[in-house]
């Protein structure tokens, strides 16, 4: 113990090789090094790069389906791009890493900035170097007028242009110093401190915002709760208490099939013709809910964003009891609206899976579907008998058939049986299962739900990012320095420029300051020898 | 007009403007080939353009060449008039395909039922995007001087609309019906006026490289290139005027259409990723130059990989992309039959 105090005594502290930092240096350093510029510039080429894995592998946030398609079909890959986080690129650690350190550069940035543009907005335009013709953009020219009225001329037509000037208490050396653009650096600043708002904004909604879908039928009624909808995608901050209280009914759904043209058998005008109640004793209102016309009620916005044909099949039972009776929403496959669904009977130990044709025909024997119209529909579903997976308590797709431990109802052939119903028909099972009917068809519309908290808080900032962006790009600031004295019985004018934005046409407003100060040239007046403009600013690097 | 003649009449235009836009590119070239006089001409005229203070790389006009002997002076001079009037000529081919080139696209808007603005798939954004160039390009060619850029601004276009009538033309149809909304003007104007301007600096920065390599010449095509400072700040300014045009399209107005139309205003669709690649390669472009001092070739090399970028966006990833909302080049046919089985959650088409 002692040894240590008496070495901590006599020893100044760890020893030092050159170049090793204390920890509060090395944090120094590492924070210069993350708000310099060049970091800045890497970062965000890095963000760049980094976004373009979302584009090309599916991501589970935009298309789940695709994702555990993509991986059934590679499945050695799957767990390496699992471990990256590459299915879902846009939450991942090192996507958020660098939008982190993004952020981080741009406050260490803004704020340095932000205190030195205070301390700059007052300052005066600095004073007028002492040889203006080593300036890249100069002129000079000789005038008959004296040294005062010249720099008093000069003062006004640069006042005039929306110049700043230097103090006259503070000249006295025969030179007028003018300044302009300081708002650049404002819009600079905005830019930059809209950036974080967009993110905030954009953080508020992906944190407290949920998007949600379902489908569904005509007549059927909705209730806004978690429960009652197909897929939730809810922010982390989101609760169940922040459901928005409304019911609504999908009253009809109607379409315009377009039956001529290169986009004959595409539809347009889809409209569902809604009743919805933003609360359970609120008053009910009516909405035609179409594309690009969601419906808002309260934060929660209501989409149109998809549909489909639910065939409505009844089931009887050997004794004719009817087990099943209504309409199954079948998904649709492909645009031409051939759609695979499934019915499952409750506890009947029977199960169909099959395709509908909207409007059948047989094509060279074989089943197609020939227009997306229900002109002609048909059921066509195999039948499976035994264990479906509905007893085990697991949680089951209503839109696939758990056929693994169930067996296939076969003709007296051997071959599959297939049910072919047209609208109307009904046909019997084999084995005394019962029968099928096929009712009709009833159109599904799939509703897209979200709610996008802090929305006009990002569309507020890109909007000032973008003014700031204008203000930083075009407003050039600019300096503009005049210095008169006499020579003889002339007065010799030097007029230098300078555009501290890079890449101005300097060289014409100079020539236009010049112009200006020298008044329309008198009749008479012979050129003289001294007068020169020069515009170099062409050849600079 | 009916719907069908509209359409007649904008397919015909396009093989107008198409063939025009090849004359121009005929006479730009024979314009440049012109430029490939004995260095001794050479020299004069540039001697007598360098005395007219001519230098931002426009049409070297000897009008004097008192100080070189008379017959050289002449030969030149009767050069200096030819590459003069081939420049003109050209111009003017461009200005009457151009012309040509805006009756196809209002052809393809009238033939629509309804009518509509004709940026409605691939073919029509194409025909669109190079219309854009090259009114921007004509927009301005006097303020920027870009007379330089007149070969590889007409050859651009023709390969592109070659492309486009080739491969990618389909027949008037109505929008899709997710694109019908007048976001489709404001959205799609802006980001084809900014993929225009991208391409104009795109070109100039190319070119930067081109002439960085050759060096400053006093014959030939690169001749006519005006000097790297020249070209520098033609491509800055081109980007700077771009670069708002872009950020209202992709970050503002296009969010706000995907809120109205797919219920999320960002979404990350591919499209919309390789928009904001691109947006954030020009924002460091920009950056670069103001702050870091990037000039010259890294800054060129920059706006280079934000061209492909966007142009990777503009007709790439609608091919290689399943999942893009945006994808409206590729129409999948309705196949009859042959369905894969998909059973798992739902997800069916979108409208």
């Amino acid at each position: 113990m002692t040894d240590v105090q008496e070495r901590a005594e006599t020893d100044p502290g760890p020893e030092r090789r050159p170049g090793e930092l204390g920890a509060r240096e090395l944090a120094r350093w590492l924070w210069r090094q993350l708000t310099s510029m060049r970091t800045a510039l890497i970062l965000l080429l890095l963000l760049a790069l980094a976004a373009v894995p979302g584009s090309v592998i599916p991501q589970s946030g935009v298309d789940a389906l695709n994702v555990s398609r993509w991986k059934d079909q590679h499945p050695s890959l799957t767990p390496i791009y699992e471990r990256l986080g590459l299915f879902s690129v846009y939450d991942s650690a090192w996507f958020s890493a660098i939008y982190i350190l993004l952020m981080i550069s741009l406050v260490g940035c803004i704020i340095p900035r932000t205190f030195h543009y205070l301390r700059t907005i007052k300052a005066p335009p600095p004073q007028a170097p002492r040889n203006l013709l080593r300036l890249p953009d100069h002129a000079s020219y000789t005038s008959s007028d004296g040294v005062d009225d010249v720099l008093e001329q000069a003062r006004v037509v640069l006042r005039s242009r929306g110049y700043r000037l230097r103090p006259t208490e503070a000249r006295g050396d025969g030179a007028v110093s003018a300044e302009r653009g300081y708002l650049r650096e404002v819009g600079n600043l905005v830019f930059h401190v809209s950036v974080i708002f967009v993110l905030v904004g954009f953080a508020i909604g992906s944190l407290l915002g949920y998007q949600g879908g379902v489908l569904l039928l005509q007549g059927q009624q909705f209730a806004n709760a978690g429960a009652s909808y197909d897929d939730l995608d809810p922010g982390s901050l989101f609760g169940s208490e922040d459901f928005d209280p409304f019911l609504m009914t999908v009253d009809s759904f109607d379409i315009e099939w377009l039956t001529e043209g290169s986009a004959a058998g595409t539809a347009r005008k889809f409209n569902a013709g809604l009743t919805y109640r933003e609360s359970v004793d609120a008053p009910e209102q009516t909405y035609d809910l179409r594309v690009n016309h969601p419906l808002t009620i309260g934060d929660t916005d209501v989409f149109l964003i998809g549909h489909g044909y639910a065939p409505v099949i009844t089931v009887r039972d050997g004794d004719g009891n009817i087990t099943y009776d209504g309409p199954s929403v079948f998904l649709p496959q492909d645009p031409s609206f051939l759609s695979f669904g499934v019915i499952k009977p409750p506890a009947a130990g029977i199960g169909f899976d099959g395709f509908f044709y909207p409007t059948f025909a047989l094509v060279d024997g074989d089943p197609v579907t020939v227009w997306p119209d229900d002109l002609e529909p048909l059921v066509s579903m195999l039948v499976y008998t035994g264990d479906l997976g509905q007893d085990d308590g697991k949680p089951q797709s209503v839109y696939a058939l758990d056929t693994e431990r169930a067996d296939q109802v076969l003709q007296d052939n051997g071959q599959p049986f297939r049910l072919d119903l047209r609208l109307g028909e009904t046909q019997t099972l084999p084995d005394g299962l019962g029968t099928v009917s096929f009712e009709g068809v009833e159109p599904w519309v799939r509703i897209q739900i979200s709610q996008s908290p802090g929305k006009l808080i990002a569309l507020g900032g890109v909007v000032l990012a973008l003014i700031g962006l204008l203000g930083s790009l075009f407003i050039r600031p600019r300096r503009i320095w005049v210095r008169a004295r006499r020579e003889g019985d002339a007065t010799m004018v030097e007029v230098a420029a300078l555009d501290r934005s890079g890449g101005g046409d300097v060289g014409e407003v100079l020539a236009s300051v010049v112009a200006e100060l020298r008044g329309p040239p008198p009749e008479d007046a012979p050129d003289s020898p001294a007068d020169q403009t020069d515009r170099e600013q062409d050849d600079r690097p | 007009m009916t719907d069908t003649a509209w359409e007649t009449l904008s397919n015909q235009a396009i093989g107008v403007a198409g063939i025009f836009y090849f004359l121009a590119l005929m006479v730009h070239l024979a314009e440049w080939a012109s430029l490939r006089a004995p260095r001794v001409t050479r020299e004069a005229a540039r001697n007598d353009a360098a005395d007219a203070g001519e230098a931002r790389g426009g049409v070297a006009v000897a009008t004097g060449g008192a100080s070189s002997p008379g017959e050289v002076a002449e030969a030149a001079a009767a050069r200096s008039r030819r590459v003069d009037f081939l420049g003109r000529l050209g111009v003017i081919l461009t200005i009457i395909a151009c012309a040509g080139h805006f009756v196809s696209l209002v052809g393809r808007g009238m033939a629509a039922d309804p009518n509509r603005v004709p940026w409605g798939n691939m073919y029509e954004f194409t025909v669109s995007g190079s219309f854009f160039v090259v009114l921007m390009y004509l927009a301005l060619y006097r303020k920027y001087a870009l007379a330089w850029m007149a070969p590889i601004v007409t050859g651009f276009v023709v390969t592109v609309l070659m492309v486009a009538v080739i491969w990618l033309h389909s027949e008037v149809a109505p929008l899709t019906e997710a694109l019908d909304s007048y976001w489709l003007v404001i959205h799609v104007v802006s980001a084809v006026i900014a993929t225009g301007a991208f391409t104009l600096g795109g070109i100039a920065s190319v070119m930067y490289l081109v002439k960085m390599r050759v060096g400053e010449t006093s014959t030939g095509p690169m001749s006519r290139v005006p000097s790297l400072a020249v070209l520098d700040r033609t491509a800055y300014r081109v980007h700077a005027f771009a670069f708002p045009v872009w950020t209202f399209a992709v970050l503002i107005t296009g969010p706000i259409w995907a809120h109205e139309a797919w219920s999320r205003y960002w979404n990350w669709d591919p499209k919309e990723v390789w928009a904001f690649i691109t947006w954030v390669v020009y924002a460091a472009y920009l950056h670069a130059r103001a702050t870091a001092g990037w000039k010259g070739r890294n800054a060129a090399i920059l706006a280079i990989v934000g061209l492909a970028t966007l142009w990777f966006n503009f007709i790439g990833i609608n091919y290689f992309s399943t999942s893009s909302q945006h994808s409206y080049a590729v129409e999948a046919p309705a196949v009859p039959g042959t369905v894969v089985e998909v059973r798992g959650a739902p997800a069916p088409p979108r409208l």
